[in-house]
């Protein structure tokens, strides 16, 4: 689409209701109705249908005209990065309907239960089950670690339908209403003492049919669409601008540092490192910029995948880095330990410093652990052989569990 | 001559001794229960520490009530304590104030003070480090003020360990004959504390501000050279704690690696496991050696003892802040809550290796004593 209609679609959206009088909500519901939700989503689902490198005029166009952006509400993440593209590709009609326009707006928050206790790097090892009573599926079972479900109104779910064929066979995936009776949420509490995460439940939990996406035993390849969506939404963002970001915090805590706390020698290591944070966070934007170039061109190479398991190590160093810039104030966390259901409070840059330091240990371990990451680098983008299998072709009952 | 780093069977024993009473009294449950107290430590445990075990005053001679052990005991009591997480004012106390007492202090206040830490009648805390951030003795800028014994105090220490529970406090301040020890009683007038919050929950730090506040000179004469082996002798146990910690964290590593299964496997199986455990066994036992060179060297009195304990403290800070971030990694999504284990560590070891100085601080001293 020429770029010119397209920012006349942003002012006409701008003159019907404008950010800076509008609430978020309401605002984002009338964004999706323009299709300048996910403009590459087709027309009638928050889409264009025109190329999502054009999502960028959308957003320079109302940051033109306003100074409030409703952003992605950070709850949302989840729904709007990777709920959504499942629905879309998976979901009926009257689903894609409903669920879109709600997701985006954030109305709805969602949420993601594949991990179970015993199976994380190994989602297809999981072990809920369903059973299909007459036009419902009645599930069995607990998850773990699922992010913001206390908040969510769904959920995506992948079970278990057959446990006599190999793992990734007998799943299948569903979207569940949160508020189903049998459904239990318990909080879990992190090493920052908030819970973002928590325990899921199900206990006889009836799933209409209609419910399901992909058919019976499909589950593990709409799984893949959600996880490979979940990797770019975790990797690919990032900021756009030089010097922006976590290491923005880093570099003023470093320039407003306590006079004399560091000798001299000490002073030009510790510069050192700050460089060279400031290095790694710089690259890991220009390799960012390189993955969404080659999307566009249609040639996407390493450097798509490079993204999560490089910002994972790089955030993680980054923070270690900010305590040490603190030096002996690292020793204090003034936030306490108070268990509580997290908020997304602003912090100073020091309390988001001990905050993050904390926090970015979950980096290497969500969506994919960085252990995962590297055999996924190894095999797919070198080509290096496997780890020999034992759960191949083994029906997944057979297959030992801890 | 290098020291021969024998431990004797009486040594095997008192391990054994500290191993299975932390045991019983420092389990994670214990650990958990007491790290949110105020006071941060339980003071039954204390008491039996004290009494039974005689550890309290490990390295107080006998004449003023102590067990009379050496550096080699605090090594091992110490590897044992950091292995349990021990909460108590032991670092503070038992060896920060006893080891400033018995170097810098006057006969009397010796004699008064060392049979009440012994005896775990009183908590006794060091208030050394300033608002600075500064961990060596050229940082210290607090003025005693006046002449003979009595002066005043004003101003501002902070991260006094045990700060808030302490009966009596010995001051580092600056005076007229240069570095001095100064004792504060806690009902001193002008005398104010305030917890600060910690990183690590397991160890407790105060702030105390002093305004007018009276205190004694226990000290004659610039103490800046003794008063920087009392700093390396505290470092050097730190490390002793850094060591046992990260060997807790390897063992957890490590039997976590063998009993959880992932693609039918163990997670142990896998090379980047393995390797990460092997990587974390090279660690700890470097670490070790280090803290037991620089406790073996401070036991023979050898005149590079400052040097060793620097080497001590910068490498067990690594040692342990790596182990236990590894250990975390390794328990995947279960080391990220707060019910596991694993955080607990891993905070116990950042706060130490900030404690006293970070292992850059440290490699310089080394670099200094050595001549690089
Ligand atoms: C903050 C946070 C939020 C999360 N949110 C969600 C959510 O919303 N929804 C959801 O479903 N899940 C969520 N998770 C779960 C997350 O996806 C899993 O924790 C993760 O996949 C790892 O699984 P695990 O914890 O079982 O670790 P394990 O799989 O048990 O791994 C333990 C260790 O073994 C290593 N390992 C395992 N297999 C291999 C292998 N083949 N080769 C080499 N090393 C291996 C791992 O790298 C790790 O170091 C979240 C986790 C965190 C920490």
């Amino acid at each position: 689409m020429p770029e010119a209609e397209l920012r006349g679609r942003v002012q006409k959206l701008l003159a019907e209701a404008h950010p800076e009088r509008t609430d978020s909500i309401t605002f984002r519901r009338k964004q999706f109705e323009h299709g300048l939700a996910w403009v590459h989503f087709p027309e009638g689902h928050g889409g264009l249908g025109i190329s999502p490198k054009q999502q960028l005029t959308v957003l320079d166009e109302i940051q033109k005209h306003s100074k409030v952006v409703h952003h992605d509400p950070p709850v949302s993440t989840i729904g709007i990065g990777m709920g959504a593209p499942t629905v879309l590709t998976y979901a009926s009609e009257a689903q894609k309907k409903y669920h879109l326009p709600r997701i985006f707006s954030g109305e709805d928050i969602w949420c993601q239960m594949f991990s179970e206790p015993s199976a994380g790097s190994d989602v297809a090892g999981l072990s809920s089950r369903a059973v299909r009573d007459g036009d419902d599926w009645v599930v069995n079972g607990q998850k773990v670690w699922t992010s913001v479900a206390h908040l969510s109104s769904w959920g995506m779910l992948v079970v278990r339908t057959n446990p006599d064929v190999p793992k990734h066979d007998g799943l299948s995936y569903f979207i569940v209403d949160m508020k189903s009776p049998g459904v239990t949420i318990r909080p879990l509490y992190q090493i920052t003492a908030e819970a973002e995460f928590n325990e899921v439940f199900f206990d006889n939990v009836r799933i209409p049919h209609a419910n399901m996406l992909g058919k019976e035993g499909q589950g593990w390849r709409v799984a893949i669409t959600t996880l490979m969506n979940e990797r770019v939404a975790i990797g690919g963002g990032g900021p756009k601008k030089k010097g922006a970001g976590g290491i923005a915090q880093v570099v003023q805590l470093w320039q407003k540092r306590k006079p004399g706390a560091l000798s001299p020698a000490q002073e030009v290591i510790m510069r050192d490192r700050v460089t060279r944070a400031w290095m790694e966070n710089e690259l890991l934007r220009v390799t960012n910029q390189r993955a969404r170039a080659a999307q566009k061109s249609g040639n996407p190479g390493p450097e798509g995948s490079v993204g999560k398991l490089a910002q994972a190590e790089i955030n993680k160093r980054l923070w270690e880095l900010a305590i040490d810039v603190l030096g002996s104030d690292g020793l204090a966390f003034e936030a306490g330990y108070e268990l509580r259901q997290s908020g997304f409070e602003g912090r100073t840059a020091e309390a988001l410093a001990k905050y993050q330091f904390l926090r970015s240990r979950a980096n290497s371990i969500e969506g994919g652990t960085s252990e995962i990451m590297k055999n996924i680098l190894g095999e797919r983008v070198l080509g290096l052989p496997g780890d020999p299998r034992v759960d191949k072709d083994v029906p997944w009952k057979d297959v030992p569990r801890s | 001559m290098p020291a021969d780093f024998v431990f004797t069977d009486e040594h095997d024993e008192l391990r054994q001794t500290v191993r299975a009473f932390l045991a019983k009294r420092s389990d994670e449950k214990a650990v958990r229960a007491t790290m949110v107290g105020e006071r941060g430590y339980d003071p039954e445990v204390w008491k039996q520490l004290a009494e039974e075990l005689g550890l309290v005053g490990l390295i107080i001679p006998e004449e003023h009530g102590g067990a009379g052990y050496g550096p080699v005991e605090l090594l091992i009591a110490m590897e044992e304590m950091g292995r349990a997480l021990l909460c108590a004012p032991y670092l503070g106390t038992s060896v920060f104030a006893a080891q400033a007492l018995l170097t810098c202090a006057d006969a009397v206040t010796q004699k008064e003070l060392l049979p009440k830490i012994a005896s775990g009648a009183a908590i006794v805390s060091v208030a050394f480090a300033e608002p600075n951030g500064r961990w060596d003795v050229a940082g210290i800028g607090l003025r005693a003020s006046g002449t003979g014994a009595n002066v005043t105090l004003d101003g501002e220490k902070t991260l006094v360990l045990d700060g808030l529970c302490a009966d009596v406090l010995l001051v580092v301040a600056r005076g007229d004959a240069g570095l001095e020890l100064l004792r504060v009683d806690a009902s001193a007038p002008g005398l104010s504390r305030s917890a600060i919050p910690p990183l690590d929950l397991t160890r407790k730090l105060a702030r105390v501000r002093f305004a007018g506040t009276p205190a004694t000179r226990i000290s004659s004469g610039d103490q800046t050279s003794s008063f920087e082996r009392v700093l390396a002798f505290v470092c050097a146990a730190l490390a002793a704690e850094q060591v046992g910690g990260a060997q807790k964290c390897l063992e957890m590593a490590t039997d976590y690696a063998k009993s959880r299964l992932q693609f039918g496997r163990p997670i142990g199986s896998y090379q980047a496991i393995k390797h990460k455990c092997a990587e974390m066994l090279v660690a700890v036992e470097m670490a070790k050696s280090a803290a037991t060179n620089a406790l073996f060297i401070a036991a023979a009195n050898e005149p590079d003892f400052v040097e060793a304990a620097a080497l001590a403290k910068a490498y067990c800070s690594e040692a342990y802040y790596h182990a236990a971030a590894d250990n975390i990694q390794i328990h995947g999504g279960m080391g990220f809550t707060w019910e596991a284990a694993p955080h607990l560590y891993f905070k116990r070891a950042k706060s130490s290796e900030l404690l006293f100085g970070d292992a850059a601080h440290h490699r310089e001293e080394l670099a200094k004593h050595v001549g690089l």
